[in-house]
C-alpha cells in the first residue's frame, strides 16, 4: 500500500461527515412534516389495498436514505390474482 | 433457551451503545442470533453506530402500536446475517413506550433470537426502566471515573428492585463492563483501578475494554468495532466479554493496541 493510501484507508472522519450530512438532511425534513418516504409508502399501501386484501406479515419495505437519491422498495405478495 | 440482556450505566457518554454494537456483533460472529433494540426514544443512535441510519423504516414504537409488524420493522445487518437491528423511534416522545408493549415486543423477539440486547437510554427515567425491566442479566458499564461509578451503583440498586426478576423475588444478574480504562494511569494512580471499581461496585466482572482511538474510527464508519476492526484492542476485549458471557472462562486481561513504528511515531510527534 502507498503511503497515500495509508492516509485514505485511516481517515475516517469525511466518512463520519458524509454519513450525517445524509442522515441529518433527512431528518430535518422529517421534522418539518415531510417524510416523503413515509407518506408515498403509507399512499401505495392503501391504493394497493382497495383492490387487494394485503396480509401485512407479507409486505416488505425497504429504504436506503440517500445524499441525492433514495429508493423505497416495496415488496408485497398479492394472494389469488390467478384463479385454479 | 433466549437470553435478554441489558446494557445501561445510569450516566451517558460512557458506552452503551458501542457495547450493545460491539457485544451483539460479537455474539452473532460466534454464531448466535442477536437483536440489538434500541431505546432511547427520541435519542436513537444505536441505528448509526450500526451502520443502519439509512435503511430505518419501522422502529419499536411502530411494532409497539401495531403500525408494523416485528419482522418488518427488524433490520438484518448487511454484514451478519446472524445479526439483526430494531430502531428506537426518532420523532415521537418517551412516553410513547408503554410497558405491556414492550413486554409484547420482547416477548416475540425472544421466540426469534438466542439473545435479545436492550440498549439503554442514559437516565433512571422510564425509557431506562423498560430497558432493563424484563432482562434476565444486566451489563453495567461504567467509567474509571467518580461520577459513572456513583450511577452504576444507582443502577445496580434499580435493577435489584425494578425489574420483573426483582419483583418475582429472583435474583438479577449483574455483570461489569469497564470502559475507557487507562492502564498507564490507573498505575500512575491518576485513574482509579479495576480492582477500585470492584470494590466499590462489588459486582462480577465482564470484561475490560481500554481507552482507544479505534473506537471512534469505528462508530466514524458505522460499524461495530469487532466488524470493523477485530485485531484491535477494544475488538478483543468485547470478543473476550462474549466468551464469558457465553460460558467460558477466559482470564482476565486487558488488551493493547499493537502499534506499527510508524503510528508510534506519529503519536510521539503529536504528544
Amino acid at each position: 500500500m502507498s503511503l497515500f493510501g495509508f492516509f485514505k484507508a485511516r481517515n475516517t472522519a469525511p466518512v463520519a461527515r458524509e454519513r450525517l450530512q445524509i442522515l441529518l438532511a433527512h431528518e430535518r425534513a422529517m421534522v418539518g412534516g415531510s417524510d416523503l418516504a413515509a407518506i408515498l409508502r403509507e399512499e401505495i399501501l392503501a391504493v394497493i389495498a382497495k383492490h387487494v386484501a394485503i396480509d401485512q406479515e407479507k409486505v416488505q419495505v425497504k429504504l436506503d436514505r440517500g445524499g441525492s437519491v433514495s429508493t423505497l422498495e416495496i415488496d408485497i405478495e398479492m394472494p389469488g390474482l390467478v384463479k385454479n | 433457551m433466549s437470553k435478554v440482556l441489558v446494557v445501561t450505566s445510569g450516566k451517558g457518554g460512557v458506552g452503551k451503545t458501542t457495547s450493545t454494537a460491539a457485544l451483539g456483533a460479537a455474539l452473532a460472529l460466534a454464531g448466535q442470533k442477536v437483536v440489538v433494540v434500541d431505546f432511547d426514544v427520541g435519542l436513537r443512535n444505536l441505528d448509526l453506530v450500526m451502520g443502519a441510519e439509512r435503511r430505518v423504516v419501522y422502529d419499536l414504537i411502530n411494532v409497539v402500536n401495531g403500525d408494523a409488524k416485528l419482522a418488518q420493522a427488524l433490520i438484518r445487518d448487511k454484514r451478519n446475517d446472524n445479526l439483526s437491528l430494531l430502531a428506537a423511534s426518532q420523532t415521537r416522545d418517551k412516553d410513547a413506550l408503554t410497558s405491556e408493549g414492550v413486554a409484547m415486543v420482547i416477548e416475540q423477539l425472544r421466540e426469534k433470537f438466542d439473545w435479545v440486547i436492550c440498549d439503554s437510554p442514559a437516565g433512571i427515567e422510564k425509557g431506562a426502566l423498560l430497558a432493563m425491566y424484563h432482562a434476565d442479566l444486566a451489563v453495567v458499564v461504567t467509567n474509571p471515573e467518580v461520577s459513572s461509578v456513583r450511577d452504576s451503583d444507582r443502577i445496580i440498586g434499580m435493577l435489584d428492585s425494578k425489574t420483573a426478576k426483582a419483583e418475582r423475588g429472583d435474583k438479577m444478574e449483574k455483570v461489569l463492563l469497564l470502559t475507557r480504562y487507562d492502564q498507564v494511569r490507573a498505575a500512575r494512580g491518576e485513574m482509579l483501578k479495576v480492582e477500585d471499581v470492584l470494590e466499590i461496585l462489588s459486582i462480577p466482572l465482564l470484561g475490560i475494554v481500554p481507552e482507544s482511538e479505534e473506537v471512534l474510527r469505528a462508530s466514524n464508519l458505522g460499524s461495530p468495532i469487532v466488524l470493523s476492526n477485530p485485531a484491535s484492542a477494544p475488538a478483543r476485549a468485547y470478543a473476550d466479554a462474549v466468551r464469558r458471557l457465553q460460558g467460558e472462562t477466559v482470564p482476565m486481561n486487558i488488551p493493547v493496541d499493537r502499534k506499527g513504528i510508524f503510528a508510534k511515531l506519529m503519536s510521539w510527534r503529536v504528544a
